[in-house]
């Protein structure tokens, strides 16, 4: 069952009871909430995503138990919070009710990147064609997301656009697509691009200036459970008015430049090293400079396939 | 009170978690990683051999968790061996406390154990000499603020938390095992004098069996760090069956605790580790040691049977955050006496509220990340 076969009624009062119990690549995260917003934004965006069905409640298994909880300080009445609670603890700060979903996706992010190592994880996006997988790290900023939310409404399967899982013993790629976060103008920029996508409600004053999250390609989160290989890491970088630009990178350098963008390289020792050893050789590697996302989606498209190492 | 909680079925019984249903296991992880001890689980999991009958599920947080430790491993090794070059130039004698003593000796204890700071012990008139030395090799002093130095300097029985400015990673350097302040003072030149020295690294040492285990009851129900309770009580659980063996360490203990003034704590990590855990003791040590009245006891094990198990909703009843409070209060009680403790929780309730409510956050979020903390400060 998917969340959208749930009416909006019946998902607020599992969000509210015994917990949303849903399906995110290789984690379940129980969920629950009050807050009737992020409820919204849950099935808006979380539509196509399988609930996991346990039979029975001996059965039931979470990786992450997760709340979105309103502190019950005096500060509710004049300055609403919401506060991201990881089985009872708060990780974080609390952030303006607001910021509720936001706070969501940024706590499922953290859930994962503080946990999951039994995979090497680069913050990069992950994107995927007829079985060839590029890998877009970048620190934020350099337009990744936006690049990674465009490709995908043109075709592209994606694997994920914040968090590269790479299984330590194969180096295969793991999806985890999820909704695409967005910031300040490429919010606009891909509502004009792909008008029939969906997006949340745009949310200003983030750390992160305004921020909107895309839904992602029902294809993508259908295909969630099926592993690719990467054949290319491009860092991409937004540059207004550059001409559409890919520059090889010596796979050297490429190593060293992921490994500063991955949460638990230096965690996983030398099972690290060897990972990426591996990812990297078994990959083109190119600087990649764009303004126009139709040139820069035409390019992704053109990418040859013979030359990958194997 | 409630059924026993899994966490510590888990620790008594491991062959009985082979019975338990997913959702049973999706409980325990939740209690082991609230308590710091998933890689502890994992630990006890691999040395009985029963890692490959946990369902995978499970099995992959345990593996997580693992990792966690293996990076700990090698980053204390790595740390104790820079403490060890920045001193050996001063000649002073090194003890390494706690879990680094428990890493460096091999003992059982240290399997799966994370924690976060490093703590050593050197001869009380030596202490400026060894952070002069630490100082050239890029440990700080942590607190800047005048009136924590003073606290540090004045009453307690280490220095001011160093942090490596580079590793950031933290030290703790002692001169005694309590606090100037507190009551008793147990000889910090006896425990000294008594300690192993270590075959490597050089010129290293630990305490002796005895005093470790005693050191460990201090800690514990003395000074009152209750927040990974279950995990202290684990390890003085591994001291006592490790050190156990021999015949006569039991001896040894109570002696060295009348010794050392320390027959108290002992006393209740006695009881509570064979009622917690069900740790083996002879019946000869147990009767020999005077314990509280009984109205007293009575409260303490109220008190105690709550506050060493996890601070996790499903490990809790009505009773166990008044009972972590008033234990609170005890070990500040013990610490300081009254005048002293009254002006210095004055000082920190108004005129430091805003660093106490910081520090607070921080040990929180040090806690929750469950020992993570340690391995980002080791990254750099």
């Amino acid at each position: 069952m998917n969340v959208a076969a749930l009416p909006l009624a019946e998902l607020e009062c599992r969000l509210n009871q015994n917990g949303l119990w849903l399906r995110t690549g290789p984690f379940v995260s129980r969920i629950q909430t009050t807050i009737r917003s992020v409820a919204a934004d849950i099935s808006l965006l979380y539509a196509d995503y399988p609930l996991e069905d346990f039979g029975a409640e001996a059965h039931a298994f979470a990786d992450f138990h997760i709340q979105i909880a309103q502190p019950t300080n005096l500060r509710r009445w004049f300055k609403p919070q919401a506060m991201f609670l990881f089985d009872g603890a708060s990780p974080f700060k609390p952030l303006p009710l607001d910021q509720a979903f936001p706070l969501l996706e940024w706590g499922l992010n953290w859930c994962v990147s503080a946990h999951a190592n039994d995979l090497l994880i680069i913050h990069a996006a992950v994107i995927e064609k007829n079985g060839f997988a590029a890998i877009l790290p970048a620190p934020p900023g350099s337009g990744k997301s936006t690049l990674c939310a465009a490709l995908v409404q043109r075709g592209w399967r994606l694997l994920t656009d914040e968090l590269a899982l790479v299984r330590l013993t194969d180096g295969r790629l793991i999806p985890l697509p999820r909704p695409v976060s967005l910031k300040n103008q490429s919010i606009d920029i891909l509502r004009d691009y792909a008008p029939a996508a969906v997006f949340s409600r745009p949310v200003s004053d983030t750390l992160k200036g305004t921020v909107a999250h895309m839904q992602p390609p029902c294809n993508s989160v259908a295909r969630a459970q099926e592993a690719a290989s990467a054949a290319w890491v491009i860092f991409p970088k937004y540059q207004a008015d550059a001409t559409t630009r890919l520059e090889p990178v010596s796979q050297s350098r490429t190593f060293m430049r992921i490994a500063d963008n991955s949460f638990n390289y230096s965690l996983l020792g030398t099972r690290g090293f060897d990972t990426l050893t591996k990812l990297v050789g078994s990959c083109l590697c190119y600087d990649f400079t764009y303004s126009n996302l139709d040139e820069a989606v035409a390019l992704f498209n053109s990418l040859p396939t013979d030359n990958i190492p194997k | 009170m409630k059924a026993t909680p899994l966490i510590l079925t888990a620790f008594r019984t491991p062959e009985a978690l082979a019975d338990l249903y997913l959702a049973d296991w999706d409980l325990l992880l939740r209690q082991a990683r609230r308590g710091g001890l998933l890689s502890s689980l994992h630990a006890l999991l691999a040395e009985r051999g029963l890692l490959d009958k946990v369902p995978e599920q499970p099995r992959r947080h345990l593996d997580w968790s693992h990792a966690v430790f293996e990076r700990h491993a090698l980053a204390v090794q790595w740390e104790v061996t820079q403490i060890r070059r920045a001193l050996e130039q001063t000649g002073i004698p090194v003890i390494l406390l706690k879990g680094a003593a428990y890493v460096m000796s091999g003992l059982p204890t240290a399997r799966g154990r994370i924690f976060s700071d490093i703590d050593i012990l050197v001869p009380k008139e030596t202490v400026n000499q060894v952070e002069a030395a630490l100082m050239m090799q890029g440990w700080a002093t942590t607190h800047h603020d005048a009136y924590d130095q003073h606290y540090y300097r004045t009453w307690m029985h280490e220095l001011p938390p160093m942090q490596h400015v580079r590793r950031m990673t933290v030290l703790d350097v002692h001169h005694a095992i309590l606090p100037e302040t507190a009551a008793i003072h147990p000889d910090s030149a006896k425990l000294i004098k008594a300690a192993t020295k270590l075959t490597q690294p050089g010129d290293l040492a630990v305490l002796a069996p005895a005093d470790m285990v005693l050191h460990a009851a201090c800690h514990l129900f003395h000074e009152g760090e209750l927040d990974n309770g279950l995990r202290d009580l684990l390890d003085i659980d591994s001291l006592l069956r490790h050190f156990g063996a021999t015949p006569s360490f039991w001896h040894d203990l109570t002696g060295r605790a009348a010794e050392l003034e320390l027959t108290r704590p002992l006393f209740y990590a006695l009881r509570y580790a064979a009622r917690l855990l069900q740790t083996p003791l002879p019946q000869a040590t147990t009767a020999g040691l005077a314990g509280p009245n009984a109205a007293l006891l009575a409260l303490m094990d109220m008190l105690y049977t709550r506050a060493l198990l996890p601070d996790h909703p499903s490990c809790s009843d009505h009773l166990s955050a008044i009972a972590r409070q008033l234990l609170y209060l005890r070990a500040n009680w013990l610490r300081m006496p009254p005048v002293l403790l009254a002006r210095h929780l004055f000082h920190k309730a108004f005129l430091s509220p805003d660093k106490l409510r910081e520090s607070d956050f921080e040990k929180m979020r040090a806690n929750e990340a469950e020992g993570r903390t340690i391995s980002r400060k080791f990254r750099k």
